[in-house]
C-alpha cells in the first residue's frame, strides 16, 4: 500500500517536473515581454511598450507576414497534393511502389541543412533563383513526406469494404472519396497539415539560405535581430505567436480527435 | 427483380484458378446459398456477380442484360459484407440513405424510403444512432436495410451471419428469410456453414476449387450428392468404395452393396457409394433376413451422446463408419459391443468415381 502511493506521488513530481521544463522558459520569455527591463532585470514592472514598439517594427511584421503567408499556403499544397498522393499509394497498384514509398523518407531524416544547401545550388542552376517564391517551393518539398508519412498511416487503419459497401450503393469514385474515405482520413489530414504548418512556420535553415535581403521570414529575421542586438519585442513577437499557435492547437484537438474514433 | 445467369465464367489470379468455367441460373426471386470450403472460389463468384471485379473469360446478365464489364456501381445491386462495412461517420439513417442521397433523390423521399426500410428491419426507432452504439445483430440489420432500400436487382450476401453468435445467428436466418420473401428479391448467400445453406435456400450450388460440383434444391443435393465431396460437404456420409456392379458395388472383402439411388453405372470401373448415418440401422444380432436390405457386421467402437440422438462409431474392415440413432429410450449400446448394421438401397446413393 504504501509503497503504491509513494510510487503515485513520485509519478506526479516527475510529470510537473517535465510540464516545467517544457513550459518553464516559454513562461518566463511571455513574462519578460511585460517587463520593463529589456535585460530581465527584476522587479518586475508591468508594460506594454514591447508590443507598442513591436507595432512600429515593420521588418518584424512584415517577416511575420510572409512566414504565416508561407506557411498556410504550403501547408493547403501539401494536405491537398500529399493527401491525393497517399490516396493513391492506398488504392493503386503500380511499377515502383514501393521504391517510392521508400523514396519518402530520406528528405525527412536527410538534414536541413544539406537540404536547403542543395536546394539554393539547384534553384539558382534552374533559374527559380531566391525569395519568397523559392522559400514557399522549400517549404511544400520539406512538409509533403511528413503528410504522405501521416495520411498514409491513417489509411491503413481504412477498411476497404467501406468503399465497396459505398461502390455497391452506386457512390461513384469521386462521391466515395469524399463522403466516405476523407471523412475517415480528416484527423490524419489535419494532424498532417499542423505538421507542414510546424515545419513551414518553423523553417529556419532552408529559409535562410533562399531568402534574399528584405524578404525573409520570421525566424530569419528573428535571428537577425538577436545577431544585432536581442530586443523584448522578439519576446513580444513570440509570445503572440505562442499563444496563437496553442489555441489553434486546442481547437484542433477539440474537434479531431487524433486516436480516431473507437 | 431479376435472375441472374453466370455463364462460363471463368477467373485467374496469377496460376490460380479461381473460378473454373462455372455457370449456374440463378431464377428470379429465389435464395440461392453458394456453399463450399475457403478458397472455393465462392466469394470470388459473389465479386464477379457484384461487379467489383471482372471475369477473365464467360458472360454475366442480371435481369438479360449483359454485365461482366459493368462496374460495380452501375450494377444495381444491393451487398451485405461479412463485416456490415457501416460508415463510421454516419448516422444509422444516413447510412441507410446513402445509396438514394448519391442518386440525387429528394429529401422527402429518401426520409420515407430510409424510415421503410428501418421498420422493415424493425429498426424503425434507432435511425439516429451512430454504428459502434448498436449491438451485431443490430448492425446486420442496417446493412442489410443500407442494401435493399435502394431497390436493387439482386441482393448479394457474403457470409452475412458469420460474425454473430449461434443463438443470433438463428434469430437472422428466420429474420433474413422473411425479408427476402416480403420484397421477393432475387438472392445470393455465400456461406461455409452447410446447416445456413439447408435452412435457408430454394437451391444451394456447392463450390470446389473454383469449380460447381453439384447445384439443386437442398433435398436433392442431401438425398443425391453426386461426387464423394458434395456428399461430405453437405451433411455427414459413409463412403464405401469398390467395384462397379450395375446397380451397386463389391467391396474388397466380396461384400455387396446395393444402391437405390444415383447414378447408373456400366459394371466393371471404380465407384463409390454414400450412406447417411442418420440412414442406417443399429442392431445386436442378426434377426430375420431383411428383403433386400445391406447389411455389415462391426464392432462399436466409441458413442458420442448429444442429448436427443447418440452418434456411434462402429470399426468394420478397417473404416469406421458413423451411425446416428434417436434417442427413443431404448438399450444404449456399449463401446466394444459387436452390432450388425442395415440400410435399404434406397438409402444408397452410387457415385461415380471422382
Amino acid at each position: 500500500m504504501a509503497t503504491t502511493r509513494i510510487l503515485e506521488w513520485l509519478g506526479r513530481i516527475y510529470i510537473w517536473l517535465l510540464l516545467a521544463f517544457l513550459y518553464l522558459p516559454i513562461i518566463i520569455m511571455a513574462l519578460m515581454s511585460f517587463n520593463v527591463s529589456p535585460f530581465y532585470q527584476l522587479p518586475f514592472e508591468w508594460t506594454t511598450e514591447w508590443y507598442a514598439s513591436l507595432w512600429q517594427n515593420d521588418q518584424l511584421i512584415a517577416a511575420t507576414w510572409n512566414s504565416v503567408e508561407i506557411a498556410v499556403i504550403a501547408t493547403i499544397i501539401c494536405t491537398v497534393l500529399g493527401s491525393a498522393a497517399s490516396l493513391a499509394l492506398y488504392r493503386y497498384e503500380f511499377r515502383g511502389k514501393k521504391f517510392l514509398q521508400a523514396l519518402l523518407f530520406p528528405p525527412i531524416a536527410i538534414p536541413w541543412l544539406i537540404t536547403g544547401t542543395a536546394m539554393l545550388i539547384f534553384f539558382f542552376r534552374v533559374g527559380i533563383g531566391r525569395g519568397l517564391h523559392a522559400i514557399l517551393l522549400g517549404h511544400v518539398a520539406l512538409a509533403l513526406p511528413y503528410v504522405i508519412v501521416v495520411v498514409s498511416a491513417r489509411l491503413q487503419t481504412f477498411a476497404p469494404e467501406l468503399e465497396e459497401a459505398a461502390r455497391s450503393l452506386g457512390a461513384n469514385q469521386w462521391q466515395v472519396t469524399r463522403r466516405v474515405t476523407l471523412p475517415w482520413i480528416m484527423p490524419g489530414v489535419i494532424a498532417g497539415g499542423l505538421f507542414a504548418f510546424a515545419v513551414s512556420f518553423d523553417q529556419f535553415v532552408v529559409s535562410y539560405f533562399l531568402a534574399t535581403p528584405g524578404q525573409t521570414t520570421l525566424p530569419v529575421e528573428i535571428y537577425a535581430a538577436i545577431r544585432k542586438g536581442f530586443t523584448p519585442e522578439i519576446n513580444a513577437v513570440s509570445t503572440i505567436i505562442i499563444v496563437v499557435s496553442m489555441a489553434l492547437m486546442l481547437l484542433t484537438a477539440r474537434f479531431f480527435k487524433f486516436g480516431g474514433e473507437k | 427483380m431479376a435472375g441472374v445467369q453466370v455463364s462460363d465464367v471463368s477467373r485467374s489470379f496469377g496460376a490460380h484458378k479461381a473460378l473454373d468455367d462455372v455457370s449456374i441460373d440463378f431464377a428470379d426471386g429465389g435464395f440461392y446459398a453458394l456453399l463450399g470450403p475457403s478458397g472455393s472460389g465462392k466469394t470470388t463468384l459473389l465479386r464477379q456477380i457484384a461487379g467489383f471485379d471482372f471475369p477473365d473469360s464467360g458472360r454475366i446478365t442480371i435481369g438479360g442484360e449483359s454485365v461482366e464489364r459493368v462496374p460495380v456501381e452501375k450494377r444495381r445491386i444491393g451487398m451485405v459484407f461479412q463485416n456490415y462495412a457501416l460508415f463510421p461517420n454516419m448516422s444509422v439513417a444516413d447510412n441507410v440513405a446513402f445509396g438514394l442521397s448519391v442518386r440525387g433523390e429528394v429529401k422527402a423521399v429518401i426520409a420515407t424510403e430510409v424510415q421503410r426500410a428501418l421498420d422493415l428491419v424493425q429498426l424503425g426507432k434507432l435511425g439516429g444512432r451512430r454504428p459502434h452504439q448498436l449491438s451485431g445483430g443490430q448492425r446486420q440489420r442496417v446493412a442489410l436495410a443500407r442494401a435493399i432500400v435502394t431497390k436493387p436487382r439482386v441482393l448479394l450476401l457474403d457470409e452475412p451471419l458469420g460474425a454473430l453468435d449461434k443463438a443470433l445467428r438463428v434469430d437472422m436466418q428466420i429474420e433474413l428469410k422473411r425479408i427476402q420473401r416480403e420484397i421477393g428479391i432475387t438472392t445470393i448467400f455465400v456461406t461455409h456453414d452447410q446447416e445456413e445453406a439447408l435452412t435457408m435456400s430454394d437451391r444451394i450450388g456447392i463450390l470446389r476449387d473454383g469449380r460447381l460440383v453439384q447445384e439443386g434444391p437442398p433435398e436433392e443435393i442431401y438425398d443425391r450428392p453426386k461426387t464423394e465431396f458434395a456428399a461430405t460437404f453437405l451433411g455427414d456420409a459413409n463412403i464405401f468404395r469398390g467395384d462397379t456392379t450395375g446397380n451397386g458395388i463389391r467391396l474388397a472383402d466380396g461384400t455387396a452393396i446395393a444402391a437405390g439411388a444415383g447414378a447408373t453405372l456400366a459394371a466393371g470401373g471404380k465407384a463409390s457409394c454414400a450412406v447417411r448415418p442418420e440412414r442406417i440401422r443399429i442392431a445386436t444380432d442378426a434377426g430375420a433376413p431383411d428383403g433386400n436390405a445391406n447389411m455389415l457386421k462391426g464392432q462399436v467402437s466409441k458413442r458420442i451422446f448429444a442429448g436427443n440422438n447418440s452418434t456411434y462409431f462402429v470399426e468394420r474392415g478397417g473404416q469406421t463408419l458413423k451411425v446416428i440413432v434417436q434417442n427413443t429410450g431404448m438399450e444404449r449400446l456399449a463401446e466394444g459391443q459387436d452390432v450388425v448394421l442395415r440400410w435399404s438401397p434406397e438409402s444408397t446413393v452410387l457415385i461415380a468415381a471422382g
